[in-house]
Protein backbone atom coordinates (compact mmCIF):
# COMPACT_ATOMS: atom_id res chain seq x y z
CA UNK A 1 0.00 0.00 0.00
CA UNK A 2 1.29 3.05 -1.16
CA UNK A 3 1.60 6.36 1.27
CA UNK A 4 -0.48 8.48 -0.39
CA UNK A 5 -3.09 5.36 0.03
CA UNK A 6 -2.81 5.38 3.80
CA UNK A 7 -3.22 9.24 3.82
CA UNK A 8 -5.99 8.97 1.95
CA UNK A 9 -7.51 6.20 4.34
CA UNK A 10 -6.42 7.10 7.48
CA UNK A 11 -6.13 11.60 7.16
CA UNK A 12 -9.65 11.96 8.66
CA UNK A 13 -9.73 8.53 10.97
CA UNK A 14 -10.02 10.40 14.08
CA UNK A 15 -13.15 11.91 13.20
CA UNK A 16 -14.52 8.65 11.60
CA UNK A 17 -14.30 8.96 7.87
CA UNK A 18 -12.02 6.71 5.85
CA UNK A 19 -10.82 3.32 6.55
CA UNK A 20 -12.67 1.65 9.69
CA UNK A 21 -10.33 -0.39 10.74
CA UNK A 22 -6.66 0.58 12.39
CA UNK A 23 -3.82 -1.54 10.46
CA UNK A 24 -2.99 -4.49 12.70
CA UNK A 25 0.73 -5.17 12.01
CA UNK A 26 3.11 -4.45 9.35
CA UNK A 27 3.23 -0.92 10.72
CA UNK A 28 4.77 1.42 8.23
CA UNK A 29 6.21 5.02 9.38
CA UNK A 30 3.55 6.38 6.85
CA UNK A 31 0.98 4.98 9.00
CA UNK A 32 1.75 6.28 12.19
CA UNK A 33 2.66 9.91 10.89
CA UNK A 34 -0.55 9.98 9.38
CA UNK A 35 -2.67 8.37 11.92
CA UNK A 36 -1.02 10.75 14.98
CA UNK A 37 -1.50 13.44 12.87
CA UNK A 38 -5.46 12.49 12.29
CA UNK A 39 -5.80 12.59 15.92
CA UNK A 40 -4.47 16.28 16.02
CA UNK A 41 -7.76 17.36 14.77
CA UNK A 42 -9.04 16.88 17.80
CA UNK A 43 -6.44 18.18 19.95
CA UNK A 44 -6.14 21.61 17.79
CA UNK A 45 -10.30 21.05 18.18
CA UNK A 46 -10.63 21.07 21.96
CA UNK A 47 -7.28 23.72 21.96
CA UNK A 48 -8.77 26.06 19.91
CA UNK A 49 -12.33 26.56 21.34
CA UNK A 50 -11.96 25.83 24.87
CA UNK A 51 -9.21 28.79 24.71
CA UNK A 52 -11.59 31.04 22.55
CA UNK A 53 -15.20 30.47 25.01
CA UNK A 54 -12.39 30.41 27.97
CA UNK A 55 -11.00 33.67 27.46
CA UNK A 56 -14.69 35.41 27.47
CA UNK A 57 -15.67 33.77 31.24
CA UNK A 58 -12.02 34.55 32.21
CA UNK A 59 -12.18 38.33 31.47
CA UNK A 60 -15.95 37.89 33.39
CA UNK A 61 -14.07 35.98 36.38
CA UNK A 62 -11.05 38.64 36.67
CA UNK A 63 -13.44 41.58 36.79
CA UNK A 64 -14.90 39.33 39.49
CA UNK A 65 -12.15 38.98 41.29
CA UNK A 66 -12.03 42.09 41.55
CA UNK A 67 -15.48 43.17 41.99
CA UNK A 68 -16.37 45.28 45.07
CA UNK A 69 -19.53 43.05 45.65
CA UNK A 70 -18.88 40.41 48.30
CA UNK A 71 -20.28 37.75 46.77
CA UNK A 72 -19.29 38.35 43.29
CA UNK A 73 -15.70 38.02 44.81
CA UNK A 74 -16.01 34.98 46.61
CA UNK A 75 -18.00 33.23 43.37
CA UNK A 76 -15.06 33.95 41.32
CA UNK A 77 -12.23 33.32 44.02
CA UNK A 78 -13.85 29.82 45.26
CA UNK A 79 -14.47 28.89 41.33
CA UNK A 80 -10.43 30.09 40.68
CA UNK A 81 -10.24 27.93 43.57
CA UNK A 82 -11.54 24.87 42.73
CA UNK A 83 -10.16 24.44 38.91
CA UNK A 84 -6.96 25.79 40.03
CA UNK A 85 -6.07 23.27 42.95
CA UNK A 86 -7.34 20.45 41.57
CA UNK A 87 -5.43 18.39 38.91
CA UNK A 88 -7.18 18.31 35.39
CA UNK A 89 -7.23 14.85 35.29
CA UNK A 90 -9.74 13.96 38.31
CA UNK A 91 -11.71 16.95 37.17
CA UNK A 92 -12.13 14.96 34.01
CA UNK A 93 -13.23 11.75 35.73
CA UNK A 94 -15.79 13.65 38.26
CA UNK A 95 -17.03 15.53 35.70
CA UNK A 96 -17.47 12.41 33.05
CA UNK A 97 -19.21 10.23 36.35
CA UNK A 98 -21.12 13.67 36.97
CA UNK A 99 -22.57 13.78 33.48
CA UNK A 100 -23.25 10.17 33.57
CA UNK A 101 -25.10 10.33 36.50
CA UNK A 102 -26.95 13.20 35.01
CA UNK A 103 -27.76 11.50 31.63
CA UNK A 104 -29.34 8.49 33.74
CA UNK A 105 -32.00 11.24 35.90
CA UNK A 106 -32.13 13.97 32.45
CA UNK A 107 -31.60 12.33 28.78
CA UNK A 108 -31.28 16.25 27.99
CA UNK A 109 -27.57 16.04 29.41
CA UNK A 110 -26.54 12.82 26.86
CA UNK A 111 -24.47 15.00 24.72
CA UNK A 112 -22.51 15.26 27.40
CA UNK A 113 -20.97 12.23 27.84
CA UNK A 114 -19.13 11.82 24.83
CA UNK A 115 -16.01 13.43 24.46
CA UNK A 116 -16.54 15.50 21.76
CA UNK A 117 -18.82 17.89 24.51
CA UNK A 118 -18.06 16.72 27.93
CA UNK A 119 -14.35 16.92 27.80
CA UNK A 120 -14.61 19.93 26.35
CA UNK A 121 -16.89 21.88 28.81
CA UNK A 122 -14.03 20.79 31.23
CA UNK A 123 -11.07 22.18 29.75
CA UNK A 124 -13.27 25.23 28.92
CA UNK A 125 -13.73 26.10 32.63
CA UNK A 126 -10.68 24.42 33.62
CA UNK A 127 -8.57 27.44 31.30
CA UNK A 128 -11.15 30.02 31.83
CA UNK A 129 -10.18 29.19 36.02
CA UNK A 130 -6.62 29.75 34.72
CA UNK A 131 -6.62 32.58 32.34
CA UNK A 132 -8.92 34.37 34.86
CA UNK A 133 -5.92 34.52 37.38
CA UNK A 134 -3.34 35.77 34.64
CA UNK A 135 -6.11 38.33 33.69
CA UNK A 136 -6.96 39.45 38.02
CA UNK A 137 -3.02 40.09 38.24
CA UNK A 138 -2.97 42.06 35.16
CA UNK A 139 -6.01 43.98 36.20
CA UNK A 140 -3.96 44.35 39.57
CA UNK A 141 -0.87 46.22 37.88
CA UNK A 142 -2.75 48.20 35.22
CA UNK A 143 -0.62 51.48 35.75
CA UNK A 144 -2.97 54.17 38.24
CA UNK A 145 -2.07 57.12 35.55
CA UNK A 146 -4.08 54.88 32.46
CA UNK A 147 -6.86 54.91 34.79
CA UNK A 148 -6.57 58.36 35.97
CA UNK A 149 -6.00 59.69 32.66
CA UNK A 150 -9.79 57.51 31.55
CA UNK A 151 -11.31 60.10 34.43
CA UNK A 152 -10.10 62.94 33.47
CA UNK A 153 -11.51 62.23 29.58
CA UNK A 154 -14.72 61.88 31.59
CA UNK A 155 -15.02 58.28 30.19
CA UNK A 156 -16.87 56.05 32.71
CA UNK A 157 -18.38 52.59 32.92
CA UNK A 158 -18.18 50.72 29.76
CA UNK A 159 -16.46 53.15 27.56
CA UNK A 160 -13.72 53.26 30.31
CA UNK A 161 -13.32 49.56 30.37
CA UNK A 162 -13.42 48.80 26.78
CA UNK A 163 -10.99 51.12 25.68
CA UNK A 164 -8.35 51.87 28.72
CA UNK A 165 -9.11 48.78 30.96
CA UNK A 166 -9.34 45.83 29.58
CA UNK A 167 -6.61 46.74 26.17
CA UNK A 168 -4.46 47.53 28.75
CA UNK A 169 -4.75 44.48 31.05
CA UNK A 170 -4.96 42.38 27.47
CA UNK A 171 -1.18 44.08 26.97
CA UNK A 172 -0.30 43.31 30.35
CA UNK A 173 -1.43 39.64 30.57
CA UNK A 174 -0.36 38.58 26.59
CA UNK A 175 2.67 36.57 27.23
CA UNK A 176 1.20 34.62 30.32
CA UNK A 177 -1.88 34.08 28.39
CA UNK A 178 0.50 32.30 25.39
CA UNK A 179 2.30 30.27 27.85
CA UNK A 180 -1.57 29.61 29.07
CA UNK A 181 -2.69 28.51 25.81
CA UNK A 182 0.24 26.25 24.77
CA UNK A 183 -0.35 24.78 28.37
CA UNK A 184 -3.62 23.95 27.33
CA UNK A 185 -2.99 22.54 23.71
CA UNK A 186 -0.63 20.29 26.13
CA UNK A 187 -3.50 19.59 28.53
CA UNK A 188 -6.29 18.28 25.67
CA UNK A 189 -3.68 14.87 25.58
CA UNK A 190 -5.35 13.82 28.51
CA UNK A 191 -9.10 13.62 27.18
CA UNK A 192 -9.60 10.08 26.31
CA UNK A 193 -7.03 8.91 29.39
CA UNK A 194 -9.07 10.24 31.83
CA UNK A 195 -12.70 8.07 31.26
CA UNK A 196 -13.88 10.22 28.62
CA UNK A 197 -14.52 6.79 25.60
CA UNK A 198 -13.03 7.07 22.41
CA UNK A 199 -15.66 5.34 20.30
CA UNK A 200 -14.96 3.42 17.74
CA UNK A 201 -11.43 4.38 17.89
CA UNK A 202 -12.14 7.86 17.15
CA UNK A 203 -9.52 9.35 19.61
CA UNK A 204 -6.28 12.11 20.01
CA UNK A 205 -2.86 12.37 19.08
CA UNK A 206 -1.64 10.78 22.27
CA UNK A 207 -4.40 8.07 22.07
CA UNK A 208 -3.35 6.90 18.68
CA UNK A 209 0.62 7.28 19.77
CA UNK A 210 -0.51 4.90 22.74
CA UNK A 211 -1.92 2.65 20.36
CA UNK A 212 1.33 1.86 18.41
CA UNK A 213 3.64 2.00 21.37
CA UNK A 214 1.03 -1.01 22.72
CA UNK A 215 0.80 -2.87 19.29
CA UNK A 216 4.49 -2.08 18.73
CA UNK A 217 6.29 -2.57 22.06
CA UNK A 218 8.78 -0.20 20.48
CA UNK A 219 7.99 3.99 21.83
CA UNK A 220 10.70 5.26 20.35
CA UNK A 221 8.89 5.76 17.18
CA UNK A 222 5.30 7.04 17.87
CA UNK A 223 6.68 9.22 21.22
CA UNK A 224 8.88 11.10 19.27
CA UNK A 225 6.45 11.53 16.44
CA UNK A 226 3.80 12.90 18.82
CA UNK A 227 6.21 15.35 20.16
CA UNK A 228 7.46 16.71 16.67
CA UNK A 229 4.01 17.34 16.27
CA UNK A 230 3.31 19.34 19.63
CA UNK A 231 6.23 21.42 18.93
CA UNK A 232 4.82 22.39 15.50
CA UNK A 233 1.76 23.53 17.25
CA UNK A 234 3.46 25.01 19.85
CA UNK A 235 5.32 27.39 17.03
CA UNK A 236 1.93 27.85 15.66
CA UNK A 237 0.30 28.93 18.87
CA UNK A 238 3.39 31.41 19.35
CA UNK A 239 3.36 32.70 16.31
CA UNK A 240 -0.46 33.36 16.56
CA UNK A 241 -0.19 34.81 19.48
CA UNK A 242 2.88 37.17 18.10
CA UNK A 243 0.92 38.64 16.28
CA UNK A 244 -2.06 39.44 18.29
CA UNK A 245 0.65 41.00 20.84
CA UNK A 246 1.54 43.52 17.77
CA UNK A 247 -1.82 44.37 17.01
CA UNK A 248 -2.38 44.93 20.68
CA UNK A 249 0.35 47.08 20.71
CA UNK A 250 0.06 48.90 17.59
CA UNK A 251 -0.48 52.61 19.14
CA UNK A 252 3.35 52.88 20.82
CA UNK A 253 6.30 54.18 18.69
CA UNK A 254 8.39 51.53 16.39
CA UNK A 255 11.25 51.22 19.04
CA UNK A 256 9.14 51.04 21.91
CA UNK A 257 6.89 47.66 20.14
CA UNK A 258 9.21 45.16 21.59
CA UNK A 259 8.65 41.62 20.09
CA UNK A 260 6.96 39.64 22.59
CA UNK A 261 9.70 38.44 24.61
CA UNK A 262 8.41 35.19 25.87
CA UNK A 263 9.88 33.78 29.32
CA UNK A 264 8.83 30.25 27.90
CA UNK A 265 7.85 28.47 31.44
CA UNK A 266 7.95 24.83 32.14
CA UNK A 267 5.03 24.64 34.23
CA UNK A 268 1.58 26.38 34.66
CA UNK B 1 -8.91 -1.05 52.64
CA UNK B 2 -6.56 -0.77 49.25
CA UNK B 3 -8.54 3.00 48.86
CA UNK B 4 -6.64 3.71 52.34
CA UNK B 5 -3.32 2.21 51.07
CA UNK B 6 -3.28 3.92 47.71
CA UNK B 7 -3.45 7.47 49.38
CA UNK B 8 -0.43 6.05 51.25
CA UNK B 9 1.09 5.22 47.78
CA UNK B 10 0.24 8.99 46.60
CA UNK B 11 2.33 10.53 49.43
CA UNK B 12 5.24 8.09 49.16
CA UNK B 13 5.60 8.94 45.35
CA UNK B 14 5.56 12.85 46.31
CA UNK B 15 8.58 12.17 49.61
CA UNK B 16 10.73 10.17 46.96
CA UNK B 17 9.46 12.34 43.99
CA UNK B 18 10.48 15.38 45.22
CA UNK B 19 14.31 15.38 46.53
CA UNK B 20 14.79 12.96 43.37
CA UNK B 21 13.48 15.35 41.07
CA UNK B 22 15.51 18.27 42.94
CA UNK B 23 18.44 16.55 42.93
CA UNK B 24 17.75 15.80 38.51
CA UNK B 25 16.97 19.56 38.38
CA UNK B 26 20.34 20.44 40.55
CA UNK B 27 22.47 18.12 37.92
CA UNK B 28 20.46 19.40 34.64
CA UNK B 29 21.45 23.36 36.28
CA UNK B 30 24.68 22.36 37.10
CA UNK B 31 25.38 20.94 33.59
CA UNK B 32 23.63 23.43 31.68
CA UNK B 33 26.38 25.92 33.50
CA UNK B 34 29.08 23.55 32.78
CA UNK B 35 32.26 25.10 30.77
CA UNK B 36 32.44 21.38 29.14
CA UNK B 37 30.51 22.00 26.04
CA UNK B 38 29.11 18.57 25.32
CA UNK B 39 28.11 18.89 29.25
CA UNK B 40 26.44 22.08 28.45
CA UNK B 41 24.70 20.92 25.48
CA UNK B 42 23.33 17.85 27.50
CA UNK B 43 21.77 19.78 29.79
CA UNK B 44 20.14 22.50 27.59
CA UNK B 45 18.61 20.28 25.50
CA UNK B 46 17.34 17.92 28.52
CA UNK B 47 16.08 21.08 30.05
CA UNK B 48 14.08 21.96 26.37
CA UNK B 49 12.91 18.78 25.01
CA UNK B 50 11.20 18.16 28.36
CA UNK B 51 9.37 21.71 28.18
CA UNK B 52 8.42 21.29 25.10
CA UNK B 53 6.01 17.96 24.68
CA UNK B 54 2.84 17.28 26.93
CA UNK B 55 3.96 15.69 29.99
CA UNK B 56 2.03 12.97 30.24
CA UNK B 57 3.15 11.74 26.80
CA UNK B 58 6.73 11.52 28.71
CA UNK B 59 5.47 9.31 31.54
CA UNK B 60 3.92 7.10 28.83
CA UNK B 61 7.05 6.88 26.74
CA UNK B 62 9.34 6.60 29.94
CA UNK B 63 7.85 3.75 31.28
CA UNK B 64 8.10 1.37 28.42
CA UNK B 65 11.49 3.30 27.22
CA UNK B 66 13.19 2.36 30.89
CA UNK B 67 11.82 -0.70 31.09
CA UNK B 68 13.27 -2.00 28.10
CA UNK B 69 16.47 -0.10 28.44
CA UNK B 70 16.99 -1.61 31.63
CA UNK B 71 16.28 -5.21 30.10
CA UNK B 72 18.59 -4.42 27.58
CA UNK B 73 21.48 -3.88 29.78
CA UNK B 74 20.80 -7.22 31.85
CA UNK B 75 20.65 -9.01 28.53
CA UNK B 76 23.80 -7.85 27.19
CA UNK B 77 25.41 -8.33 30.69
CA UNK B 78 23.96 -11.81 31.73
CA UNK B 79 23.36 -13.41 28.32
CA UNK B 80 26.51 -12.46 26.00
CA UNK B 81 25.98 -16.15 23.72
CA UNK B 82 22.38 -15.16 23.20
CA UNK B 83 22.73 -14.57 19.03
CA UNK B 84 18.74 -13.79 18.54
CA UNK B 85 17.97 -10.41 17.33
CA UNK B 86 16.38 -8.26 20.43
CA UNK B 87 13.47 -7.12 17.92
CA UNK B 88 11.46 -9.27 16.50
CA UNK B 89 9.09 -7.86 14.76
CA UNK B 90 6.61 -6.65 17.29
CA UNK B 91 8.54 -8.34 19.94
CA UNK B 92 11.11 -7.29 22.30
CA UNK B 93 12.90 -10.54 23.46
CA UNK B 94 15.80 -10.91 25.97
CA UNK B 95 16.41 -13.87 27.60
CA UNK B 96 14.77 -15.13 31.03
CA UNK B 97 17.68 -14.41 33.37
CA UNK B 98 17.97 -10.77 32.17
CA UNK B 99 13.57 -10.31 32.43
CA UNK B 100 13.26 -7.68 35.47
CA UNK B 101 11.61 -8.80 37.52
CA UNK B 102 12.04 -12.39 37.47
CA UNK B 103 9.50 -14.62 35.87
CA UNK B 104 9.39 -16.24 39.15
CA UNK B 105 9.46 -13.28 41.49
CA UNK B 106 6.58 -12.53 44.21
CA UNK B 107 3.80 -10.26 43.15
CA UNK B 108 4.83 -7.39 45.52
CA UNK B 109 8.60 -7.45 43.56
CA UNK B 110 6.63 -6.38 40.46
CA UNK B 111 4.80 -3.97 41.84
CA UNK B 112 8.08 -2.13 43.67
CA UNK B 113 9.47 -2.36 40.56
CA UNK B 114 6.26 -0.56 38.74
CA UNK B 115 6.69 1.85 41.15
CA UNK B 116 10.16 2.22 41.22
CA UNK B 117 9.53 2.84 37.35
CA UNK B 118 7.71 5.60 38.25
CA UNK B 119 9.13 7.22 40.34
CA UNK B 120 12.05 7.46 38.12
CA UNK B 121 9.86 8.66 34.83
CA UNK B 122 8.53 11.33 37.44
CA UNK B 123 11.86 12.97 38.55
CA UNK B 124 13.30 12.83 34.83
CA UNK B 125 9.97 14.87 34.10
CA UNK B 126 9.98 17.37 37.17
CA UNK B 127 13.83 17.16 37.25
CA UNK B 128 13.56 19.20 34.07
CA UNK B 129 11.58 21.60 35.39
CA UNK B 130 13.38 22.05 38.39
CA UNK B 131 16.35 22.26 36.73
CA UNK B 132 14.94 25.07 34.74
CA UNK B 133 13.68 27.02 38.17
CA UNK B 134 17.28 26.25 39.83
CA UNK B 135 19.28 27.03 36.52
CA UNK B 136 17.15 30.66 36.96
CA UNK B 137 17.77 31.16 40.45
CA UNK B 138 21.34 30.56 39.97
CA UNK B 139 21.47 33.40 37.19
CA UNK B 140 19.37 35.77 39.51
CA UNK B 141 22.39 35.63 42.19
CA UNK B 142 23.55 39.44 42.13
CA UNK B 143 26.80 39.16 40.02
CA UNK B 144 28.79 41.02 42.84
CA UNK B 145 28.67 38.80 45.09
CA UNK B 146 30.43 35.98 42.61
CA UNK B 147 32.87 38.70 41.52
CA UNK B 148 33.61 39.40 45.12
CA UNK B 149 34.16 35.81 46.19
CA UNK B 150 36.08 35.19 43.27
CA UNK B 151 38.18 38.36 44.45
CA UNK B 152 39.24 36.76 47.63
CA UNK B 153 40.76 34.20 45.76
CA UNK B 154 38.28 31.35 45.47
CA UNK B 155 38.12 28.73 43.17
CA UNK B 156 35.41 28.15 40.75
CA UNK B 157 34.04 25.60 42.54
CA UNK B 158 34.47 26.97 46.04
CA UNK B 159 32.64 30.03 44.44
CA UNK B 160 29.38 27.99 44.04
CA UNK B 161 29.28 25.68 47.34
CA UNK B 162 29.99 28.85 49.44
CA UNK B 163 28.23 31.36 47.61
CA UNK B 164 25.96 30.62 45.00
CA UNK B 165 24.26 27.75 46.31
CA UNK B 166 23.57 29.06 49.71
CA UNK B 167 22.18 32.29 48.07
CA UNK B 168 19.98 30.76 45.20
CA UNK B 169 17.34 29.12 47.54
CA UNK B 170 15.79 32.65 48.19
CA UNK B 171 15.23 33.12 44.36
CA UNK B 172 14.32 29.52 43.76
CA UNK B 173 11.74 29.06 46.17
CA UNK B 174 8.68 30.60 44.21
CA UNK B 175 8.79 28.47 41.35
CA UNK B 176 9.56 25.56 43.52
CA UNK B 177 6.52 25.80 45.64
CA UNK B 178 4.66 26.50 42.25
CA UNK B 179 6.61 23.03 41.28
CA UNK B 180 5.61 21.05 44.35
CA UNK B 181 1.91 22.17 43.94
CA UNK B 182 2.26 20.77 40.02
CA UNK B 183 3.67 17.95 41.33
CA UNK B 184 0.49 17.37 43.79
CA UNK B 185 -1.73 17.63 40.73
CA UNK B 186 -0.01 15.41 38.64
CA UNK B 187 0.06 12.51 40.81
CA UNK B 188 -3.09 11.24 39.29
CA UNK B 189 -1.14 10.67 36.32
CA UNK B 190 0.56 7.10 37.77
CA UNK B 191 -2.47 5.63 37.36
CA UNK B 192 -1.89 5.48 33.93
CA UNK B 193 1.85 3.96 34.52
CA UNK B 194 0.00 0.69 35.83
CA UNK B 195 0.60 1.25 39.36
CA UNK B 196 -3.10 1.10 41.37
CA UNK B 197 -3.18 4.15 43.01
CA UNK B 198 -6.42 6.14 44.07
CA UNK B 199 -7.73 6.59 40.84
CA UNK B 200 -7.90 3.05 40.05
CA UNK B 201 -9.82 2.05 43.70
CA UNK B 202 -12.04 4.80 42.90
CA UNK B 203 -13.11 3.55 39.82
CA UNK B 204 -13.23 0.05 41.43
CA UNK B 205 -14.88 0.62 44.51
CA UNK B 206 -17.45 2.92 42.49
CA UNK B 207 -18.35 0.59 40.37
CA UNK B 208 -22.01 -0.83 40.16
CA UNK B 209 -22.18 -3.74 42.70
CA UNK B 210 -24.50 -6.95 42.43
CA UNK B 211 -25.15 -9.11 45.30
CA UNK B 212 -24.00 -11.84 43.76
CA UNK B 213 -20.65 -10.58 44.43
CA UNK B 214 -20.31 -8.31 47.53
CA UNK B 215 -22.01 -8.03 50.46
CA UNK B 216 -22.26 -4.41 49.94
CA UNK B 217 -24.05 -3.75 46.52
CA UNK B 218 -24.36 -0.37 45.78
CA UNK B 219 -25.07 1.58 42.18
CA UNK B 220 -22.74 3.87 40.72
CA UNK B 221 -20.76 5.69 42.71
CA UNK B 222 -18.11 6.31 41.38
CA UNK B 223 -19.19 10.01 41.07
CA UNK B 224 -18.86 10.67 44.73
CA UNK B 225 -15.45 8.38 45.10
CA UNK B 226 -14.12 11.09 42.59
CA UNK B 227 -15.67 14.09 44.20
CA UNK B 228 -13.79 12.77 47.42
CA UNK B 229 -10.27 12.40 45.68
CA UNK B 230 -11.52 16.34 44.20
CA UNK B 231 -11.66 17.14 48.09
CA UNK B 232 -8.45 15.62 48.69
CA UNK B 233 -6.10 17.16 46.14
CA UNK B 234 -8.16 20.88 47.38
CA UNK B 235 -7.57 20.41 50.50
CA UNK B 236 -3.78 19.09 50.11
CA UNK B 237 -3.23 21.99 48.29
CA UNK B 238 -4.37 24.19 50.28
CA UNK B 239 -2.55 22.88 52.75
CA UNK B 240 0.53 23.24 50.88
CA UNK B 241 -0.17 26.86 50.05
CA UNK B 242 -0.61 28.10 53.58
CA UNK B 243 2.84 25.80 54.84
CA UNK B 244 4.75 26.95 51.89
CA UNK B 245 3.82 30.78 52.59
CA UNK B 246 5.45 30.23 55.89
CA UNK B 247 8.69 29.46 54.80
CA UNK B 248 8.54 31.96 52.17
CA UNK B 249 7.98 34.36 55.48
CA UNK B 250 10.62 32.81 57.68
CA UNK B 251 13.07 33.18 54.75
CA UNK B 252 12.35 36.86 52.91
CA UNK B 253 12.78 37.86 57.10
CA UNK B 254 15.76 40.28 56.59
CA UNK B 255 16.11 39.98 53.04
CA UNK B 256 16.92 43.18 50.72
CA UNK B 257 13.92 42.48 48.55
CA UNK B 258 10.57 43.86 48.34
CA UNK B 259 8.82 41.06 50.41
CA UNK B 260 11.88 42.03 53.36
CA UNK B 261 10.72 45.76 53.10
CA UNK B 262 7.09 45.24 53.26
CA UNK B 263 7.74 42.57 56.58
CA UNK B 264 9.97 45.78 57.97
CA UNK B 265 7.70 48.16 57.54
CA UNK B 266 4.73 46.02 58.82
CA UNK B 267 7.02 45.28 62.14
CA UNK B 268 7.17 49.33 62.62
Amino acid sequence: MSCAQTIADYAFRSLGYGERLLPRSDFTLCQQFTLIGSGMIWNIYFGVLALLAGFVLATAVALGKASPNLALRKLSEWFVFLFRGSPLFIQFFFAYFLFLSLKGAYPFFSPLTSAAYGALVVLFLNTAAYSAEIFHGALQSIPKGDTEAADAYGLSGWARFRRVIWPTMLRLAWPAYTNEAIFLFHATTLVFFAGFPARQQKGDALYYANYFADKTFNPFVPYPILAGYFILLTLVVIGVFGLINRRLNRHLPQEERRKLRLRLQAIR
Amino acid sequence: MNLYYSFGTVLLLLAITAPTALLFGYGGAMATRSGVAPLRWFGKSYIAIVRGVPDIAFFLFFVIALDQGFEYLRHKIKCPDWNEPIRQGSDFVVCTAAKLPLGNAPQWQHETYGFMLAVLTFAIVFGAFAGNVLFGAMRAVPKAQLETAEAYGMTRRQVTRRVLIPQMWVYALPGLSNLWMVLIKATPLLFLLGVEDIVYWARELGGTKTPNFTAYPHGDWRMWYFLGLLVFYLAFTKLSEVVLSRIMARLTHGQATAGGEAQRKAAA
